[in-house]
């Protein structure tokens, strides 16, 4: 079917965009550079989530790791590298035994497929993605909520303590 | 069509390893950190899509990965600008003051 | 108000508690919760009192049990029946008088707020032991007044003679108790329970054999003999005399040692069960009575004087009371009057004794010293106490109609058939007006010996002379509820055994009051008119005096015929003691040095050497494996990874885990031996690397 087709194609165009910012993220020596592929990358999987019918999901990636993550790295970079004056320059160890080691995950993961039994079921998923993980938020899982809001407030006061500039 | 998914997932965990791995710069390990995070939650998606599309608790499980990534972002970056205030740079090889 | 007739112990329990943990730092308020407590137990008691009249002779009882055992059980309760309500008015009348008069005595004394609180615990542990109901309780009690009245006599531990004196009050009525609580063991053994009422039912029944009564009889009135301080346990409340005057007159007067008196009345069934045990009682009685009343003729100390005074009227009281048991227990018919004259004798002593304490502290707080020979026309001086002891004299002597001439009447009445014990009892009936008087004269009269202390002599407070004129009162007219013409006397109110009515009996009130008279008389014309020498009498009697002054050399016979062969023996065994067993020990202890010598090389060469031998082997093997520990996160992260790889892998293909493992061995052994070969150029994760 053309639709189908259509997605696949889009996958695949995303998947090329995702590995390849992604390679760059974690090689180039320009660390800046780097942020703003994993920016880049990050939107990709936006769009895969889309393929996969997540559209909620693809909108908090965007406003969260798009808008909020890569920024604060952003922030980060040009507090702690002296970006006026100096090239933001990084460089990378032992890259012999990190090649091998992500070579054996991958060759492990993609090998351990074979292994590996899915009952896939082909119904769709609920209407209106939103509404429903709002609903389930709000009964199956608002224990888990308060917790995680916590976390959060637990993380901000965190962040602020420790980035003060005077000693407590 | 659901193995290429996964696939996709484990291609960019690897690579987030990798990064973690041989970074010198503190947030680049973040950055990558991030990656590894993002290779998750495509993970948790996928299933949820292809084995247990009835509900969406791969999708639920996903925005708390989001929440707890972004309230991870926030401590490490806080602890990077300590980093660069206390040590004057933020090379991870640098920082060994765990060491024996 | 009877059913909660238990709270009457309770208040001053609760004021002790109250002085000693909350109010002990302030003084005023300290002695007033004290007081309050007494006053609501006097309030509380007359309630009772009235309860007990409504209920004619019927006993209250409430008890609760306590510790349930197959063999026997114990309980903690009340038992309140007229004899009870009689001594819980006593109680709280007398406390609370002394305690009104501390106020005024113990002005200034660094320890106040200690010595309410010790009054109070006092009149807790007497006014439990007169409503307890069973022989348990009561010594329970017995040992707590015990303890009090040694607190007390100590009170001003600073002095030495104080001090000894408290030691020897708690160790010669320990004495006494033992045979108590033998007495007790028996009746449980024989009769099974302690309650008052089951036990008497018992005896009463023949249950228990005669010769066993007489033994627990004789043991329990042991107990008696200790706390009343009859001879031979006599010896400790003349020296008891040290505590301050208010206690002597509340405890060492009028209370606890009238406890033994009352232990003797409460178990009187016993003594009407055995005619030896009762016989026995009246001997002892009678013998203490004689010999303190002697005693008391030479005294010179006016506290010691009354002391003596004391241990003779209680010797009375039991005298009259054993007489009772022996009459009976011949004939249940008789008609002695024993019971009756014991208890009323005990109420109104309590009552002028009290006072007379109370009077001769009021002297000694003016004139600072206890010496009568040193005093003596102190009644122009102290009015209202010399009044009062005068009062207080006459009734003790048995003057008509003041409240003693009542009781001690009925004491010579209880005689009659024993000619014997009569005519020892008007003796000593004689005598004691005669000490009495003697003392009233030696310290009101006449002219003062001691001109320094006589210009210092001055009237005490109100709170002192208050309590006095009080007691006088009760000196005067608490006799009267016992006049024989009463038909509903205190005769027919507190009774043992069957209800009978003595009518009065006029050939002993004019006898008893002839003797008093003569007594009296006889102490006038010495030490008022002066017209015999007591110097020349002194010469005349010279051996006897001397016997006297000495207290027939008691306390120097125990001192010879117990204190020293204890000693000496005491001595022996410590001897024994340094030499023989201190050498055993000594050997021992050399033998264990030479041992341990022995054993410490064996430590020092062959266990030191394994635990060093296994320390360097620890030492090394943490120089080895140090280089995991290099601090370096990504070096971690690496190891994770490798793990969580290897972990998929086993789970896949167990037999490619092998390989796998062997694998990253080898590369981490080679990364570790190239890391040696540069030890100094610091982490491996520095160096740049493909």
């Amino acid at each position: 079917m053309f639709g189908v087709e259509v997605s696949q194609l889009f996958f695949y165009l995303l998947s090329f965009i995702m590995i390849v910012s992604a390679i760059y993220v974690v090689s180039l020596r320009n660390i800046f550079h780097c942020a703003l592929f994993l920016v880049l990358c990050l939107f990709s999987v936006a769009g895969i989530y889309i393929l996969l019918e997540a559209e909620f999901l693809a909108a908090v990636q965007v406003l969260i790791y798009v808008g909020a993550v890569s920024i604060l790295m952003i922030f980060a970079i040009m507090l702690t590298s002296r970006l006026a004056n100096k090239k933001i320059i990084q460089s990378n160890d032992n890259v012999t035994v990190a090649i091998f080691v992500c070579a054996g995950f991958l060759l492990t993961s993609l090998g351990s497929f074979g292994y590996s039994v899915w009952k896939v079921v082909d119904s769709p998923l609920p209407e209106n993605n939103t509404l429903t993980i709002g609903k389930i938020l709000m009964t199956d899982f608002v224990l888990p909520f308060e917790v995680v809001s916590i976390v959060l407030l637990a993380a901000m006061i965190g962040a602020i303590v420790l980035a003060r500039r005077e000693k407590i | 069509m659901m193995l290429q998914y996964l696939a996709l997932a484990a291609i960019l965990f690897a690579i987030g390893i990798f990064g973690v791995l041989t970074r010198r710069n503190a947030i680049g390990i973040l950055m990558s950190l991030e990656l590894m995070f993002n290779a998750v939650n495509i993970n948790l998606v996928t299933f949820n899509k292809f084995i247990v599309p009835d509900n969406l608790t791969g999708q639920i499980f996903a925005i708390f990965v989001i929440v707890i990534a972004a309230a991870e972002a926030v401590v490490g970056l806080a602890i990077v600008l300590l980093l660069y205030r206390n040590w004057q740079g933020i090379d991870i090889g640098n920082i060994n003051i765990m060491k024996w | 108000m009877l059913e909660h007739a238990y709270l009457i112990p309770v208040y001053p329990l609760l004021a002790f508690v109250i002085i000693i943990f909350a109010t002990r730092w302030n003084e005023k308020l300290s002695s007033g919760i004290s007081i309050a407590a007494i006053s609501i137990g006097f309030i509380h008691s007359i309630f009772v009192m009235i309860a007990v009249i409504g209920r004619h002779g019927v006993p209250f009882e409430l008890s609760v049990p306590f510790i349930e055992h197959p063999l026997i059980t114990l309980e903690t309760g009340i038992f309140i029946d007229p004899l009870t309500a009689v001594m819980l008015l006593v109680v709280t009348i007398v406390s609370g008088c002394v305690q009104i008069y501390s106020l005024g005595y113990m002005h200034g004394d660094p320890r106040w707020s200690r010595y309410f609180s010790y009054l109070s615990l006092f009149t807790f542990s007497m006014l439990g032991l007169v409503v307890a109901n069973n022989f348990f309780m009561i010594f329970i009690f017995w040992e707590l007044v015990g303890l009090t009245s040694y607190l007390l006599i100590g009170f001003w531990f600073e002095k030495d003679s104080a001090s000894d004196a408290g030691k020897k009050a708690f160790i010669t009525t320990r004495i006494g108790d033992l045979g108590f609580i033998i007495g007790i063991l028996l009746l449980a053994t024989y009769a099974g329970t302690l309650n008052y009422q089951e036990v008497f039912t018992k005896v009463a029944d023949g249950v228990i054999p005669v010769g066993v009564l007489t033994m627990i009889g004789i043991f329990i009135f042991c107990g008696a003999v200790g706390k009343s301080a009859q001879f031979p346990l006599h010896v400790w409340l003349p020296d008891a005399m040290e505590g301050p005057t208010p206690v002597s007159a509340l405890i060492h007067a009028a209370t606890m040692v009238a406890a033994g008196v009352y232990l003797v009345a409460r178990s009187m069934t016993l003594f009407v069960g055995s005619a030896e045990a009762a016989m026995t009682v009246a001997v002892i009685g009678l013998i203490t009575s004689f010999m303190a009343a002697s005693i008391a003729l030479v005294q010179n100390d006016i506290k010691r004087v009354l002391a003596y005074s004391t241990v003779s009227q209680l010797g009375y009281m039991i005298m009259a009371l054993g007489l009772y048991g022996f009459d009976v227990a011949k004939d249940p018919h008789s008609h002695s009057v024993g019971y009756f004259a014991g208890t009323f004798h005990l109420m109104t002593h309590a009552f002028f004794k009290a006072l007379l304490f109370l009077g001769a502290g009021s002297v000694i707080h003016a004139v600072h010293t206890n010496d009568v020979q040193e005093m003596g026309g102190l009644s122009k001086k102290m009015k209202i106490t010399s009044l009062t002891f005068f009062i207080a004299s006459l009734s003790i002597s048995g003057i008509f109609p003041l409240s003693g001439f009542w009781s001690k009447d009925e004491i010579v009445a209880a005689t009659l058939g024993h000619p014997v014990f009569m005519f020892f009892t008007l003796l000593i009936a004689f005598m004691t007006a005669f000490y009495m008087f003697r003392l009233c004269f030696l310290t009101f009269t006449g002219k003062p010996r001691n001109q320094e202390r006589f210009d210092h002599a001055h009237e005490s407070p109100k709170t002192m002379t208050m309590p006095l004129m009080f007691l006088a009162f009760l000196s005067v007219f608490a006799g009267w509820v016992g006049m024989p013409w009463l038909s509903h006397g205190f005769s027919s109110f507190v009774y043992s055994g069957e209800l009978q009515h003595h009518g009065p009996n006029y050939i002993v009130m004019l006898v008893s009051t002839i003797v008093a008279v003569s007594g009296i008389g006889l102490a006038y014309t010495v030490y008022f008119k002066k017209k015999i020498s007591a110097d020349v009498l002194m010469e005349k009697f010279k051996p006897l005096y001397t016997l006297l002054l000495n207290k027939y050399y008691i306390d120097e016979i125990y001192d010879k015929v117990i204190i020293k062969p204890l000693l000496a023996f005491t001595r022996m065994m410590w001897w024994s003691d340094a030499n023989i067993i201190d050498g055993l020990v000594n050997f021992v202890g050399w033998f264990t040095i030479k041992w341990a010598d022995a054993k410490m090389w064996f430590d020092k060469y062959i266990v030191d050497g394994a635990v060093n031998g296994a320390g360097a082997v620890c030492m090394a093997a943490s120089w080895l494996f140090k280089y995991v520990q290099n601090g370096s996160v990504q070096f971690y992260t690496l190891v994770i990874i490798t793990s969580a790889v290897g972990v998929i892998i086993y789970r896949v293909t167990p037999e490619g885990f092998l390989y796998y493992f062997i694998g990253v061995v080898v590369v981490a052994l080679a990364r570790f031996l190239m890391k040696m070969n540069r030890p100094e150029e610091g982490n491996v994760e520095t160096e740049p690397e493909g």
